[in-house]
C-alpha cells in the first residue's frame, strides 16, 4: 500500500474522531432516554474552551481538561432543566445551540479582541503520537485523542451490556416508572448520562481545535454535532454501528478534501461530505427496516 | 403481629379525597382481597404502602413497626413487592434482567448473566412460573409478562405481595394458574395483598376481604363468611338488579353487518384469519370468543376498516371503508390508547368525530360542545370533576362509560365492542351490559368480543368460537361454559 492511501486513511481517522467523540456522548443519553440534541452547541463550546486555556497556559493537554470541565457544566444546563425539571429537552437544547454560537463569538471579542479565526504560535497543539513514539503508518499524525475515541466505542459497548450500572442506565431509558417502580434512582442516572455526554463533547471540540487543526474559528463545529445527532439516532443505540455511521462521515470528508484538490468550487467541497453522509445514513436506515420488515 | 399495615391513610389529589382515613391490615401467609367501585381508591393505597405516593395522613407499619416509605426502593427494602396494573417491565432487556435489576449478581465488576439466569430459573422452578430467562420481554404475551412481575418481586424477597388487578389481562385458564401460585406462595409465609373486580376471585382465593368505598372502608369480611350479594352491597351500597331477560323475539331483516369469506394475512404472510364468514342482523349481538390471540385483532380491526378496505366485508350491503369507517360504533379495547386521548378533556373525547354537527362556518362555538358534553356526561353518568379536565385522569370505569357515552350516541348502526368491561367495577359493568341491551333493542347489530364467557352468556344471541384465524363453533347464547371453553382449545366435538 503506497504512502498516498495511507494518507488518505489518517485523513479519515482524523475527521471521524470529533463526531465520534460527540456522537458516544449522544449514545448515552439516548440510552438514558434523554434526547439530546445539544451536541453541536457543545462540540462549539468545548472547542472554544479549549483554545482559549491553552493560549493562557501554553499547555495543550491543560486546554482539553479546561475543555471537559467547561462543557461538563455547560450540560448541566440541559440535565438541569431537563431532568429535574422536566422541561422539554428539545427546547433547551435548541437555546443551548444558540447559546454557544453567540456566546462563542461574543468571548472571542473580549478575550483575543477580534472576531473570525483565532491562531497563535503561543497556542499549543495536542501532540501528534509520531512524536510520542508511536510508529504505525495511519496514526503518525493522529492526536493521542484518537486512539481514545476509538477505544471508547469498545468501552461503551462492553459497559452498556456488561456492568450493573450499563444495565441500569438502559432499563431507565427504556421505562422511567418502571425503574423507579424497582428502586433505582433514575434522576441520578440521566443527569450523570447527561453531564457525561458533555465530558464526551468537550473531548470532541478540544480534539477539533487543538488536534485536527490548532485553531479557533466560529462555528467551527460547522454541523459535526448535527451529523453526530443522526448517526446517534440511526445507530440503534449500538456502540459498533455508530462507529461506522461517523465513519462514514469521515469517508466523506477526507474525500471532499480530496475534491476540492482536484478542483471543485470550495463550496461544493465543503458541503460534500454533509450530504454524502446524510444520503447514505437515510439510504441505511431505510434498508435496515425494509430488511427487518422482511425478517420479523 | 400484622405483616403489614396501613394506618389511617389519607391521600388526597386536589379537590379528590382518594383515601379518607382508611385501616387495612394484613396477616403473614394471608391472601387479602381488595375490593371496591372505579376510583374507590384502591391503587392509591397500594401505591402509597408501595411508596409511590406519599400519605397527607396515617402511616404504614411492617411487623408492628412503623417505616417510612419515601420511595419504591425503601418499600423494597422493607420486603414489599408490587404487580402492577399497568406492567413496569423493560421490553428490550431479558426476563432475567426484567427480575434481577435493582439486585443484580456481579462478578469481578461485571454483571453475571449465568448467576442471573440461573436464579430466575430456579425461582419460576421452585414457584411454577414458567418463563424462559434469556428472552425479550418486549415479545411476550401479557400472561408471561405477569409472571415476570411475580418473579421479580419474589426474586427481591417480597414478604408482602401486591398484586394490582392481574386477573384483568389474564384469560380463565391463566388466571386459575396464577391462584395456583399466589396460594403456593402464600402457603410459604408472603402475605398478599390482592385488588380485583370480580367478586368470584375474591370468594375463591381470598381469606378476608376489605371494601373501598369513595376512599372509605365500608366492609371487612371473612371470605367463608360473606356472599356476593354482601359485598356488591357493600361496594355500591344497593344490590344489583337480576340479569335482564333474553329477548324472545328473534332479530330479523338483511344483515347489517356482514362478513364472507374473510382471509387476513400479516406482514409475513402468514394467515391470522382464514375462511371467516357470519352475518349480524339487525337487533343481534354476536358473541366472539377465543383464548387470546385466535384473531380477534384482526377480525375487529377489518370490521371496522382499521385495517383498509378488506374485500369480504360488508357494511348494510356495501364494502367497508378504510380507515375507521364511519358506519360503525367501535369500543375498542385500548380505553387509553384507541379509546381515548388521555391528555384531552372529556368533553373533546366524548364529542371527537361529532364536532362537524355542531360547528358553525367557521368556528366551534364552546359553549354548545360544553353544553353537549355536559348532557353526555350526565345520561351515561360519567363521574368527573368537570368535562374540562383530562379524560386521562378519570377511573378506568368512567373512562370506559366515556367511550361508550362517546360510540353509542353515533349514528351508526353496527356496533363492534372489545372488552367492554375489562377492568370496570360491578355497577359499571351492568351499567355498560345494560346501554348495549339498549342498542341491540334499537336495532343495532353488535359484536361482542370478550374474553369472559360469563359476559358472553349473559348478553350474546350466538357466539363464534376463534380457533388459530377460523370460525371453528358456534353456539347459541345459552350453550353450557364448557362446552365453549372445549371449542375456545380447538378440540372438535
Ligand atoms: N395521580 C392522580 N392525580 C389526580 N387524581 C388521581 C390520581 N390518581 C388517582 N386519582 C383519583 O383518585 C381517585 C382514586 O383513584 P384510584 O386509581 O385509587 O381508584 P381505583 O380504586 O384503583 O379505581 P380502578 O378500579 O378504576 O382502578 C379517583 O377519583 C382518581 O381519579
Ligand atoms: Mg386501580
Amino acid at each position: 500500500m503506497n504512502v498516498f492511501e495511507w494518507s488518505f486513511l489518517a485523513g479519515v481517522l482524523t475527521a471521524t474522531a470529533p463526531v465520534l467523540l460527540a456522537a458516544l456522548g449522544g449514545l448515552l443519553c439516548q440510552v438514558a432516554g434523554v434526547f439530546n440534541i445539544a451536541l453541536e452547541g457543545q462540540l462549539l463550546w468545548g472547542a472554544f474552551v479549549a483554545v482559549v486555556v491553552s493560549d493562557l497556559t501554553g499547555s495543550a493537554w491543560t486546554g482539553v481538561a479546561g475543555a471537559v470541565a467547561a462543557t461538563v457544566l455547560f450540560s448541566a444546563l440541559l440535565s438541569g432543566p431537563s431532568v429535574a425539571l422536566r422541561a422539554d429537552p428539545i427546547v433547551v437544547a435548541v437555546g443551548l445551540n444558540l447559546l454557544a454560537l453567540g456566546l462563542t463569538a461574543f468571548l472571542m471579542r473580549q478575550i483575543f479582541g477580534s472576531g473570525g479565526t483565532y491562531s497563535s504560535p503561543d497556542l499549543a497543539g495536542l501532540p501528534d503520537l509520531g512524536e510520542l513514539g508511536v510508529d504505525v503508518p495511519v496514526l503518525r499524525e493522529q492526536s493521542p485523542l484518537v486512539p481514545v475515541a476509538l477505544l471508547l466505542v469498545a468501552v461503551m459497548a462492553f459497559w452498556l451490556t456488561r456492568t450493573r450500572s450499563g444495565l441500569r442506565l438502559r432499563a431507565v431509558g427504556q421505562h422511567l416508572d418502571a425503574a423507579q417502580a424497582v428502586g433505582l434512582r433514575v434522576s441520578g442516572y440521566r443527569h450523570g448520562a447527561t453531564l457525561v455526554a458533555g465530558a464526551l463533547c468537550g473531548l470532541a471540540g478540544a480534539q477539533l481545535s487543538l488536534g485536527n487543526v490548532t485553531l479557533f474559528g466560529e462555528g467551527m463545529s460547522a454541523g459535526r454535532g448535527w451529523i453526530a445527532v443522526v448517526a446517534v439516532m440511526l445507530s440503534g443505540v449500538r456502540p459498533g454501528r455508530l462507529l461506522l455511521a461517523c465513519l462514514l462521515f469521515g469517508v466523506a470528508e477526507a474525500f471532499g478534501f480530496r475534491l476540492q484538490g482536484a478542483g471543485l468550487p470550495q463550496q461544493a467541497a465543503d458541503a460534500a461530505p454533509y450530504v454524502i453522509t446524510l444520503a447514505a445514513l437515510v439510504l441505511a436506515a431505510v434498508w435496515r427496516r425494509k430488511a427487518t420488515r422482511e425478517h420479523a | 403481629m400484622y405483616a403489614a399495615e396501613l394506618v389511617g391513610v389519607t391521600k388526597r389529589f386536589g379537590p379528590v379525597l382518594a383515601n379518607d382515613g382508611i385501616d387495612l391490615a394484613v396477616a403473614r401467609g394471608e391472601v387479602h382481597a381488595v375490593v371496591g367501585e372505579n376510583g374507590a381508591g384502591k391503587s392509591t393505597l397500594m401505591s402509597i404502602l408501595y411508596g409511590l405516593h406519599r400519605p397527607d395522613a396515617g402511616e404504614v407499619r411492617r411487623d408492628g413497626t412503623r417505616i417510612a416509605l419515601r420511595s419504591p426502593a425503601d418499600a423494597i427494602r422493607h420486603g414489599l413487592g408490587m404487580v402492577h396494573q399497568r406492567f413496569r417491565l423493560f421490553p428490550g432487556l431479558t426476563v432475567a434482567e426484567n427480575i434481577v435489576i435493582g439486585a443484580e449478581p456481579v462478578r469481578r465488576g461485571r454483571l453475571d448473566r449465568a448467576a442471573a439466569n440461573e436464579a430466575v430459573a430456579a425461582l419460576s422452578e421452585r414457584y411454577g412460573l414458567r418463563a424462559d430467562p434469556s428472552a425479550l420481554v418486549g415479545g411476550l404475551p401479557v400472561g408471561v409478562r405477569q409472571r415476570v412481575e411475580i418473579l421479580r418481586a419474589l426474586y427481591r424477597h417480597a414478604e408482602v405481595l401486591i398484586l394490582d388487578e392481574p386477573t384483568a389481562v389474564l384469560t380463565p385458564g391463566e388466571t386459575d394458574r396464577l391462584f395456583e401460585v399466589l396460594r403456593t406462595v402464600a402457603a410459604t409465609g408472603v402475605s398478599i395483598l390482592l385488588v380485583t373486580h370480580k367478586l368470584a376471585e375474591v370468594l375463591a382465593v381470598g381469606d378476608r376481604v376489605t371494601v373501598l368505598r369513595q376512599g372509605r372502608v365500608t366492609g371487612r369480611f371473612a371470605t367463608s363468611e360473606t356472599d356476593a350479594d354482601e359485598l356488591v352491597n357493600a361496594m355500591i351500597g344497593r344490590s344489583l338488579a337480576p340479569s335482564a331477560p333474553r329477548r324472545a323475539r328473534p332479530p330479523e331483516g338483511d344483515p347489517l353487518l356482514e362478513v364472507r369469506d374473510l382471509t387476513v394475512r400479516d406482514a409475513d404472510g402468514v394467515a391470522r384469519l382464514s375462511g371467516v364468514s357470519f352475518a349480524v342482523r339487525p337487533g343481534e349481538i354476536v358473541g366472539l370468543a377465543g383464548v387470546a390471540g385466535s384473531g380477534q385483532r384482526e377480525l375487529v380491526d377489518s370490521v371496522t376498516g382499521l385495517r383498509g378496505a378488506v374485500p369480504g366485508v360488508f357494511l348494510a350491503g356495501t364494502p367497508v371503508r378504510a380507515g375507521r369507517d364511519p358506519r360503525v360504533a367501535y369500543v375498542p379495547e385500548d380505553r387509553h390508547g384507541r379509546g381515548t386521548a388521555p391528555d384531552m378533556s372529556v368533553a373533546e373525547n366524548v364529542l371527537m368525530g361529532a364536532q362537524r354537527d355542531l360547528a358553525s362556518r367557521w368556528s366551534l362555538p364552546r359553549a354548545a360542545v360544553r353544553a353537549r358534553a355536559r348532557d353526555l356526561v350526565d345520561r351515561f353518568s360519567i363521574s368527573a370533576a368537570s368535562v374540562d379536565v383530562p379524560i386521562g385522569t378519570l377511573s378506568g370505569g368512567n373512562a370506559q362509560k366515556a367511550v361508550l357515552a362517546r360510540e353509542l350516541t353515533r349514528p351508526s348502526q353496527v356496533v363492534v365492542a372489545e372488552e367492554p368491561t375489562q377492568g370496570v367495577d360491578v355497577g359499571v359493568r351492568e351499567r355498560v351490559h345494560d346501554l348495549l341491551r339498549t342498542a341491540r333493542d334499537e336495532g343495532a347489530a353488535i359484536l361482542l368480543q370478550s374474553s369472559e364467557l360469563t359476559e358472553l352468556r349473559d348478553l350474546a344471541d350466538r357466539i363464534l368460537v376463534l380457533y388459530e384465524g377460523r370460525v371453528v363453533a358456534e353456539f347459541p347464547g345459552d350453550a353450557p361454559e364448557t362446552d365453549i371453553g372445549r371449542a375456545m382449545t380447538g378440540a372438535t366435538g
